[in-house]
């Protein structure tokens, strides 16, 4: 049988969520496996080399870079405190002298000769790593970090911004097609994950971050209000930096588009249960897209559907959702995916399916479907 | 020794091509063309599997075998295998580099053009004095992770303190290679030769670093070949050692594998010194847009890192303005819809215009990605050569920005535009559209496209040097280029100089191929297409007062020119071309343009 494949957002009622928390640099891992861990216990620790601070010596002092080492207080490998002498000169008996001091706390790293510079090395910056989630650490990677495992709901959404948050799921509109508006979200939803259905308004983020929500997750959103929240037009999909403090994820795109039906349902079924996202987007080679996870608990009834992998492929029969104008956002039922090339309206020649939308069957360029949930 | 057969595959970012080349009747030519998703990322992680998959569609289309398990045949036994196999490479986001000299607007300026010749991707431009605090560029350096350094700064002989503190920075950075972390991070030194021994003694232990000749040995010089062709050395030698599969794919190869702009750019480079022609080309991709040029026999390359047609669609927008966009669409839409749509674009960026509507929206952005990154590269291409030229000091404090831009296009002989939006164009006409639109050529210009961008694969052919396989490889490299890479579009006649709206800008006669005579009337604000073939045809061109059509102002010219598949384009909208501002004048300018040039099917023309 005919098939296509296309890339397809995860949505996954139950599944093995492993999470790797991967230090930057090496060094050292704070638990064993097997530890259940909690989203803020500490995982990992390192330090990061200090910030460099480099010193003319020889400028300030006024004195040739090759006899800099005549003028040296403090020799390399020394660690020295903020405003303690580095160099001085002899000056005129005893009198006129010129001298450095540091601008900070921090190791002499090197002097040179040429340049007349010399290089302090401010002290290590420490870096923690948090378990993201509730779960267990599956494996540990030598010095470098944890493998935190979960079983649990996972929902890959389209675009986010914000990285890493974590809350109590919040469902605040009663079906998929409502825009979640200003009113409808309640001063009492700090660090929550609100969810809401086919749009959110500029106004009604800017509400969710004044009231200190974790989280918002929508359908879409303005592209052009983008600007309003970063302070600069996005111009490539490469997120997850902003100091947003609200992170956004959008399930399905720019503009206003119903949530995904499995998606809006999964997240109203697990409405108040302890939710991780994470709004970092990559839109590149090694794409990355924003993400909830929902960690089940034992008292999670275990549900016997199994999840239909949505990346295999479009047959004939699958659900799939329009990915481009002029029928953006419409789902419909694949009716056959013709071999031969065919001519577009914009007489653009592509691989087709013939999709049944409302009743009609339409021709679609197969790379504008996205397999969405069958069960 | 004589080549049968060629095989030659572009391993890119996305999809491995492959083509086959054979010779036929004496003269080379391509024969089959397949293609695969290039495999160096996950599950694979090995690119030799989307080498073979590429090939292995060309085995099933040509109808012969090429390969024996999993490996590739050579040389040609009988009707199996082929002569050589060559590949260049793009994959796992190319060849990235940071370059640093002393002056940014010297020696920094002579590095990135040097790593921009080499096909790399330059992330960073440090100097001594761009600005920026030591510790600043530390943080900088820490973050970038390239795959490789230049370093450069003074003249031979002169001062070494500057370009020893450039050094100092890098060692305080200590920075890693992009891709691994157990081996050293490979820097070229190309400056002072008298400060060799202090950065050694700085950075030797910690890099793993080579010395070249000087890039600027002396002010007025500039000396790029030694620099460029050591970054080929290394991008083999080192990061090609580093990414999936790469190892065994260098031991098929029966030359370097070359990163894939560097082999476009050699081939334009060649293309333009053995026609001794003026030469633009382009490439928009989904991220980037690459442009060479060769003008005065100097060539350039620059690449506009976040002006594409997918992935980086939105920072066109940014960078155009929403303006400059809608200038070019021929029908009112509501900004707001357009912008979500054109967010929609680079969420996901495999999509395709499906409505006219759509197509019209992509190619008034691809119109101003290719005019942004044209502005870009009139910047950097400036009075400067890649070889070695004496130039006198005066010109030499000349060489910044405010440098005179090489980039004539009253000079320019033949403008290649490829990449997706343009190769694929669903219209001819509406490839040599884009182009006019977004380069305004001046005067009379070849226009052509490259079918199925197989200038990567050209290009290395065209660089192969061991001496029994260059002769040949170099005449299979220039004939293709000529009979099968090039959809020859025609020519485009645009004199210089503005008139008032329907004034007679220039008059002419055409000689066709066939002997039959035609007359030529162009008034401003007209777009005229004549229908012709890619023969030689007699013209002479009489502009009116104050025009120039090449010749001077006012003066005639009679030369020959080229048809192609969309014909002669004669375009007097004026040069500098201005847009109408007022809306429904734009849009009735724009149907009308589209409609001589039977650019958009009439019915949809707004």
């Amino acid at each position: 049988m005919a098939h296509a494949y296309t890339p397809g957002l995860k949505v996954l009622q139950r599944t093995t969520v492993d999470k790797e928390r991967r230090l930057p640099l090496k060094g050292d891992v704070l638990v064993a496996a097997g530890k259940t861990v909690a989203p803020d216990d500490t995982v990992a620790r390192t330090y990061l080399p200090g910030n460099v601070q480099m010193v003319n010596i020889a400028n300030l002092l006024n004195v040739d870079a090759q006899d800099i080492a005549e003028v040296m207080l403090v020799d390399i490998g020394s660690k020295i405190k903020e405003g303690e002498l580095l160099a001085e000169t002899k000056g005129l008996f005893g009198f006129f002298k010129s001298s450095a001091v540091s601008p900070v706390d921090c190791v002499l790293e090197s002097i040179s000769d040429i340049t007349g510079q010399v290089v302090l090395r401010e002290v290590p910056m420490p870096v923690e790593i948090d378990a993201y989630m509730n779960g267990k650490v599956a494996s540990v990677l030598e010095e470098e970090g944890v493998v935190v495992s979960a079983n649990a709901v996972f929902i890959q959404g389209i675009f986010g911004m914000g990285g890493e948050n974590r809350g109590d799921l919040r469902v605040l509109v009663d079906n998929r097609e409502d825009e979640l508006t200003p009113e409808m979200i309640p001063d009492d939803v700090k660090g929550a994950v609100i969810v809401g259905g086919s749009f959110i308004s500029l106004e009604a983020y800017k509400k969710a971050i004044s009231v200190g929500a974790g989280a918002v997750v929508a359908g879409g959103f303005n592209y052009h209000d983008l600007k309003d929240i970063l302070g600069y037009t996005l111009g490539v999909a490469i997120t997850g930096s902003e100091n947003l403090g609200t992170s956004l994820i959008l399930t399905e795109g720019y503009g206003r588009i119903p949530m995904g039906n499995r998606c809006f349902e999964l997240l109203q079924q697990h409405n108040g249960k302890f939710t991780s996202v994470n709004g970092s987007t990559q839109i590149r080679a090694g794409v990355i897209r924003p993400e909830i996870v929902i960690p089940l608990t034992a008292d999670d009834s275990m549900d016997s559907r199994s999840d239909k992998d949505t990346t295999s492929g479009i047959s004939a029969g699958s659900l799939v959702r329009v990915i481009r104008a002029p029928y953006f956002g419409d789902i419909g039922t694949v009716v056959s995916l013709p071999s031969e090339l065919q001519q577009m309206e914009s007489e653009t020649m592509v691989r087709v399916a013939e999709v049944e939308i409302g009743g009609e069957t339409l021709v679609i360029p197969r790379a504008n479907l996205e397999m969405v949930e069958t069960i | 020794m004589l080549l049968q057969s060629i095989l030659a595959t572009d391993c890119g970012s996305t999809t491995t091509k492959a083509i086959l080349i054979e010779l036929v009747n004496g003269e080379y030519r391509l024969r089959f063309r397949g293609e695969a998703p290039t495999t160096v990322e996950a599950p694979f992680e090995d690119v030799t599997r989307g080498v073979l998959n590429a090939v292995m569609e060309v085995e099933e289309l040509s109808n012969r075998t090429l390969l024996d398990g999993d490996d590739i045949i050579t040389p040609q036994e009988g009707d199996k295998g082929v002569d050589i196999y060559v590949s260049t490479s793009s994959a796992g986001g190319g060849l990235q580099m940071m370059v640093a000299g002393v002056v940014k607007s010297m020696s920094g300026e002579s590095a990135e053009r040097a790593a921009l010749g080499a096909g790399s991707i330059v992330m960073d431009v440090l100097a001594s004095n761009d600005g920026r605090k030591p510790h600043e560029k530390i943080t900088r350096i820490r973050q970038l992770r390239p795959d490789m350094i230049l370093l450069s700064g003074g003249i031979d002989g002169g001062t070494i303190k500057h370009v020893v503190e450039l050094a100092e920075i890098l060692k305080a950075a200590n920075p890693q290679p992009r891709l691994g972390s157990d081996y050293k991070l490979p820097v070229i030194y190309a400056g002072n030769n008298k400060a060799s021994d202090e950065i050694k003694k700085t950075i030797g232990k910690q890099t793993d670093l080579t010395l070249v000749e000087n890039i600027r040995p002396v002010l007025e010089r500039e000396n790029l070949n030694p620099s460029r062709d050591k970054i080929h050395d290394l991008f083999m030698e080192h990061v090609m050692q580093q990414a999936p599969g790469y190892k065994k794919l260098m031991t098929w190869t029966d030359a370097p594998i070359m990163p894939t702009p560097g082999a476009v750019g050699s081939l334009i480079e060649m293309i333009a010194a053995k026609e001794d022609i003026a030469v633009v080309g382009v490439d928009i991709g989904g991220a980037t847009t690459d442009i060479f040029s060769v003008f005065q026999g100097q060539f350039n390359r620059t690449v506009s890192a976040n002006l594409g047609m997918s992935y980086s669609i939105c920072n066109v927008l940014a960078e155009a303005t929403l303006e400059n966009v809608l200038r070019w669409v021929p029908f009112e839409i509501d900004e707001k819809e357009l912008t979500n749509r054109i967010g929609n674009k680079m969420i996901r960026p495999t999509t395709v215009p499906q409505s006219m509507d759509e197509l019209k929206i992509e190619q008034a952005i691809a119109r101003e990605a290719l005019r942004l990154s044209f502005i870009q590269h009139k910047s950097f291409a400036v009075n400067l050569k890649g070889v070695q030229k004496e130039r006198t000091i005066s010109d030499a404090f000349e060489q910044s920005d405010s440098g005179l831009s090489l980039v004539d296009m009253m000079d320019l002989d033949l403008l290649v535009g490829s990449g997706g939006v343009l190769s694929h164009a669903p219209r001819r006409e509406q490839s040599t559209r884009m182009l006019i639109d977004a380069f305004l050529p001046e005067g009379i210009t070849q226009l052509a496209v490259d079918s199925i961008f197989m200038m990567p694969q050209l290009g290395v052919l065209a660089n192969i040097d061991q001496q029994d396989l260059a002769e040949n490889a170099h005449k299979a490299a220039l004939e293709v280029f000529n009979k099968d890479c090039l959809v020859r579009l025609g020519t485009c006649i645009a004199p210089v100089g503005n008139a008032k709206p329907g004034a007679l800008i220039l008059t002419g006669e055409l000689t066709m191929p066939d002997g039959s005579n035609q007359q030529v009337e162009l008034q401003q604000g007209e777009l005229l297409s004549i229908p012709a073939d890619y023969e030689a045809i007699k013209a002479t061109l009489r502009p009116t007062k104050g025009f120039d059509i090449g010749a001077g102002k006012s003066e005639e010219i009679s030369t020959i020119i080229y048809g192609g598949v969309v014909g002669l384009v004669f375009d007097g909208r004026g040069r500098p071309f201005n847009l109408p501002v007022e809306k429904d004048e734009r849009i009735e300018d724009l149907t009308a343009w589209s409609n001589a040039m039977n650019e958009y099917p009439l019915e949809s023309a707004a």
